[in-house]
C-alpha cells in the first residue's frame, strides 16, 4: 500500500463543470480511488502522480462555487485545505466562465493557500470569441497562471512545474488582500488586532480571513472560536453587529451582502485590465443557448426529455440483460456443479442456496450498475441532466423533492420494471441533503423488476380481463405513493426549508470517454466491495431462517413411508424407467413421477412452515389477516425481503407445488384462483402491500450507505412496512364491508 | 425605467439589480453565483411550467426557482 502520508499533497479545487475531474483524470490516470470523507457522504477522490521524480498524493475536491459553511461540500473542502495544508492547491478554472470562477480563486486567496490557477479550457473559450491574457492575470493575482486544456492534457506537464516550484518556494501571495470599504475594512482592522492578541485559531487560519468569517456569520468558524475562546469570540460578534447595524441604518445592507460586492467589484477590476478580449458580446446566444432554445421549448422540451429518459432506462435495463444472463449462466451451471459433486444435505444447501445464489445475487446487480452509472454520467457530464432537473423542478418541489430526483426514481422503476439498487445510487447526483434523503427512502415504492412478476401471477389469477389496466393502476399507486409519502417525510421526520435551488446550467459539452469510465467504474467497485459483504451475510442469514428448524426424524420418517409404499405399489418395470434420463416416459412412470413429486411438495411445505419463517408467518396469521394474508402469504412475504420474485417461489413451496419458476408460474396462478381464502380482493391488498412493504434487503443495505447511517436502512424497513400493511388493511377492510371484488 | 421584481420579468428582458434581500444560505447562494447589485442579467428563458427561470448573467446560464427570484429587485428599461 502506497502511504499518503509520507508524500506532498496538492489539492484540486474548482467549480463544478470547470474540467476538474477530467484534470484529474489526465493528471492520475488508473494511479486513483475513491472513498469518503470522514463522518459525511461526500466522496473523496484521491490519486497519485509522479513529476520529475517526486511522488505526489493529489486530492480532487469538491466542485464548490464558494467556500461558505452551507453545503457539506464546501466545508468538507475547506477543511481539508485547512487541516492537510496541501504543498500546492490547483485551482481549475473555466476561461470560457472567468468572472464567476475567479469568486472560488479570490477566497482560496484569503486563505493565503500556495495556488496556482489552471486556466482550462482555453479552447472552448477561443471558440467563444474569448481571448485571455494568463501573465497579465498571472501579474495581478500575485500567483501562476497555466493554459490548460484538460481533456487533451495540453499544459499539464507546465502546470506541475509551477506547482512543484511553489511547493519547494513554500508560499503563496501572502500580500494578497481585498479591500470591502472603509466600513468594513475598519472592523476587520479591530478583528485582526484582537484574533493575533489572543491567538483565536491563527494557527489554522490568517487573522483577517477569520475576521472576515465572522463578518459573514459563518456558523462553523463562529462555533469553533466559541469553542476556544468565548469571551474573545463575543467581542468579535460584537464588532460585527455594530457594523451591521451602521451598515443597515446608512448602506441598506448587511456585511455578508457587502463582502460578495467587492469581492466581484475586485474580479471586475482585475478583468477590465485588459485580461480578457472579446470579440463577440458575453450574453450574446451560444451554441448551446440555442440547443436549450429548443431542449427545454415548452413542448419539445418535455417530449425530448421523455425520449431521453426512456432511451436511458431502456439502455440500462435493455442491454445490461446480456452481461446478467453471463452472469446467471455462470451461477447456475456453478450451482449445477456444486450440486452434482457434493451429497444432499445442509451443506449442499448453505453452499447453493446461501452463498452461491447471495454472491449470484450480489454480482448479478453489477452489469445493472455499471450500465445505469455510464448512462447517468453521460447525461450528468453532457450537461442534460441539469436541464431535466430545471425542467421538473417544479413538480418535484411541490413534493418536498428536487428537479434532480427523477432519475433516481425512473431507474427504480418509475418506468415499470427498473431497480431500486441502481436507483438509490443514482440519488448521488443530488446536491441537497433533505431532498436526497426523501428521494432515496421514497424510491422503493416504484415497481421494480423483481416485483413485476409477482404482480403479473396476481392480476393474471384474478384480474385476467383487465391486465391492462391493472398494471396502469399499479404504476400510478406506486408514484403517487412515492411523491405522497415524500411530502409527508418532508414535513415530518425530514423537516427544513428546501435547498436553494439555484442551480448552474453549464454549456452542453461532449463528456470524455476515459471520464465516463472511470466514473462507471469507481461507482461499480464501491457497491461490490462495500455492499457485497453485507448482502452475502444477510443472504446466508435469510437461508437459515427458511431452513433451520428442520423437520423433526419423525415427521421425515412419514414422508419416506410415503414414498416407499407409492414405489412398491408400482411394477419393477416402472421403478426401472424411473431411474433412466428418459425425455418421454409411459404413462404409468409418468404417474409414479407424479405421485412422488406431490410428496416431495408436501415434505417442502411442512419444513418451510417448520422453519423460524414458516413459523413467523403463522405466529403472524392473526394479524395478517386485517389484510387477508395467511400464513403462506406471510412466508412468501418474508421471503421477498431476500428479493422480491423470491415472493413466487416461497408461495410456490407453501403451497406444494415444488419449485416454481417465477417467469411462468400457470400452475401456482391455477392454484392461487381456486384455493380457499383467496379472492380478488385479497389479491388487490397483497398487491398495494407488495408496492410498499420493506424494500429488498439489498436495497436496504444501500440506502443504509447512501444517507450515511443504518438508522435510515432500518427506518425504511419499518416505516415502509407499516405503511403497506395500513393501506393494505384498509383495501381489505372497506373491500370486505362493501363486498366489493368477492370479499 | 422601472423597479420591478425578477418573477414579473419576460423571457429574453434585460435588466440590473437593485437589490438582494433575503439572508442565509439563499442570499448566499444567489450571491455566490454572482447575483449582486448593480450586474446585468438576461431572462433566457422558464422551464415548461413557466418555473423555475434561467438567467444569463456575468456570461454563464443560472437558473432559480420564483419563490427564490421573487427577493431580486431588478430595473428594468421598459
Amino acid at each position: 500500500m502506497e502511504k499518503p502520508m509520507k508524500k506532498k499533497s496538492i489539492a484540486l479545487a474548482g467549480n463544478p463543470n470547470s474540467g476538474k475531474t477530467t484534470l484529474f483524470n489526465e493528471l492520475t490516470g488508473a494511479r486513483q480511488h475513491v472513498g469518503n470523507y470522514p463522518g459525511v457522504t461526500v466522496e473523496k477522490k484521491e490519486g497519485y502522480l509522479t513529476h520529475n521524480g517526486s511522488e505526489l498524493h493529489i486530492v480532487d475536491l469538491p466542485g464548490t462555487y464558494s467556500l461558505t459553511a452551507y453545503s457539506e461540500d464546501e466545508v468538507v473542502a475547506r477543511d481539508w485545505l485547512t487541516e492537510s495544508r496541501p504543498v500546492g492547491v490547483i485551482n481549475i478554472v473555466d476561461a470560457a466562465n472567468l468572472e464567476r470562477n475567479l469568486y472560488l480563486t479570490v477566497q482560496l486567496l484569503e486563505m493565503k493557500l500556495p495556488i496556482c490557477v489552471s486556466l482550462n479550457m482555453i479552447d472552448a473559450a477561443k471558440i467563444r470569441g474569448i481571448t485571455i491574457d494568463a501573465d497579465k492575470l498571472s501579474n495581478l493575482l500575485g500567483i501562476p497562471v497555466v493554459p490548460t486544456i484538460a481533456r487533451t492534457g495540453k499544459g499539464k506537464n507546465k502546470l506541475m512545474d509551477k506547482v512543484l516550484k511553489l511547493s519547494r518556494d513554500k508560499r503563496g501571495n501572502n500580500a494578497f488582500k481585498i479591500s470591502y470599504g472603509d466600513d468594513l475594512d475598519n472592523a476587520l482592522m479591530e478583528m485582526e488586532t484582537i484574533i493575533r492578541k489572543a491567538d483565536l485559531l491563527t494557527e489554522n487560519w490568517p487573522a483577517r480571513w477569520i475576521g472576515v468569517k465572522y463578518l459573514e456569520n459563518d456558523a462553523h468558524v463562529i462555533e469553533k472560536g466559541d469553542k476556544v475562546n468565548l469571551e474573545v469570540s463575543e467581542q468579535l460578534k460584537a464588532i460585527t453587529q455594530k457594523v451591521a447595524r451602521h451598515l443597515d441604518a446608512t448602506l441598506d445592507t448587511y456585511p455578508e451582502a457587502l463582502i460578495a460586492d467587492y469581492r466581484y467589484g475586485y474580479i471586475s477590476g482585475i478583468l477590465k485590465q485588459g485580461v480578457v478580449q472579446r470579440r463577440k458580446d458575453a450574453n450574446r446566444l451560444q451554441l448551446s443557448d440555442k440547443v436549450d432554445k429548443i431542449v427545454t421549448n415548452r413542448i419539445l422540451g418535455p417530449l425530448i426529455m421523455i425520449a431521453v429518459v426512456y432511451g436511458l432506462y431502456h439502455f440500462t435495463f435493455t442491454y445490461s440483460e446480456i452481461p446478467i444472463s453471463w452472469f446467471e449462466r455462470f451461477f447456475e451451471i456453478l450451482n449445477g456443479f456444486v450440486s452434482d459433486r457434493s451429497p444432499d444435505g445442509l451443506f449442499k444447501s448453505l453452499v447453493t442456496s446461501g452463498i452461491i445464489d447471495g454472491v449470484g445475487g450480489v454480482l448479478g446487480f453489477v452489469p445493472l450498475i455499471m450500465f445505469m452509472f455510464f448512462g447517468i454520467a453521460l447525461l450528468e457530464d453532457s450537461g442534460y441532466l441539469a436541464r431535466v432537473a430545471f425542467m421538473l423542478d417544479r413538480v418535484f418541489s411541490a413534493f418536498g423533492l428536487h428537479g434532480s430526483s427523477v432519475m433516481a426514481f425512473i431507474v427504480s422503476g418509475g418506468i415499470a420494471g427498473g431497480c431500486a439498487v441502481p436507483g438509490v445510487m443514482a440519488t448521488r447526483t443530488l446536491k441537497s441533503r433533505r431532498e436526497r434523503l426523501a428521494t432515496l427512502l421514497t424510491v422503493p415504492f416504484m415497481n421494480c423488476g423483481a416485483k413485476l412478476p409477482v404482480m403479473a401471477l396476481l392480476i393474471g389469477a384474478f384480474f385476467a380481463e383487465n391486465q391492462a389496466t391493472m398494471m396502469l393502476i399499479i404504476t400510478l399507486i406506486s408514484w403517487g405513493g412515492a411523491l405522497l409519502t415524500a411530502k409527508l417525510l418532508r414535513s415530518t421526520v425530514i423537516q427544513g426549508p428546501s435547498t436553494p435551488f439555484v442551480m448552474e446550467l453549464p454549456p452542453y459539452r461532449l463528456p470524455t470517454l476515459k471520464g465516463l469510465f472511470i466514473h462507471t467504474w469507481e461507482r461499480t467497485w464501491q457497491y461490490i466491495k462495500k455492499a457485497g459483504t453485507v448482502i452475502l451475510g444477510i443472504s446466508v442469514l435469510l437461508w437459515a431462517l427458511m431452513t433451520f428448524p428442520q423437520l423433526p426424524l419423525s415427521q421425515l420418517e412419514i414422508f419416506n413411508q410415503q414414498k416407499a409404499v407409492v414405489m412398491q405399489a408400482a411394477s419393477p418395470a416402472v421403478t426401472q424407467e424411473l431411474e433412466t434420463e428418459a425425455l418421454v416416459f409411459s404413462a404409468e412412470t409418468a404417474m409414479l413421477r407424479r405421485k412422488l413429486a406431490t410428496l416431495d411438495g408436501q415434505e417442502a411445505e411442512a419444513a418451510l412452515r417448520y422453519s423460524v419463517a414458516g413459523r413467523i408467518g403463522i405466529v403472524l396469521e392473526p394479524v395478517s389477516q386485517l389484510a387477508g394474508f395467511d400464513w403462506r402469504t406471510n412466508i412468501a412475504l418474508v421471503g421477498g425481503f431476500a428479493a422480491k420474485e423470491v415472493v413466487i417461489s416461497t408461495l410456490g413451496t407453501a403451497y406444494s407445488l415444488g419449485n416454481v419458476d417465477p417467469e411462468a408460474a400457470d400452475s401456482l396462478s391455477d392454484t392461487l384462483k381456486n384455493a380457499p381464502g383467496w379472492s380478488p380482493l385479497v389479491a388487490l391488498s397483497l398487491i398495494i402491500f407488495t408496492i410498499f412493504y420493506a424494500p429488498c434487503f439489498i436495497t436496504v443495505v444501500c440506502i443504509a450507505r447512501e444517507a450515511g447511517s443504518w438508522k435510515w436502512g432500518a427506518f425504511s424497513v419499518i416505516f415502509n412496512t407499516t405503511l403497506a400493511f395500513t393501506l393494505a388493511v384498509a383495501v381489505f377492510q372497506i373491500g370486505t364491508a362493501g363486498g366489493f371484488l368477492g370479499g | 425605467m422601472s423597479l420591478t421584481n425578477m418573477r414579473q420579468m419576460k423571457v429574453n428582458q434585460s435588466g440590473t439589480i437593485v437589490s438582494i434581500k433575503v439572508a442565509g444560505e439563499l442570499g448566499r447562494r444567489l450571491r455566490d453565483m454572482g447575483l449582486t447589485r448593480g450586474v446585468e442579467v438576461t431572462v433566457q428563458g422558464r422551464a415548461p411550467l413557466f418555473d423555475p427561470v434561467a438567467l444569463r448573467v456575468r456570461g454563464f446560464t443560472l437558473s432559480l426557482r420564483n419563490n427564490e427570484a421573487d427577493y431580486i429587485e431588478v430595473e428594468v428599461s421598459e
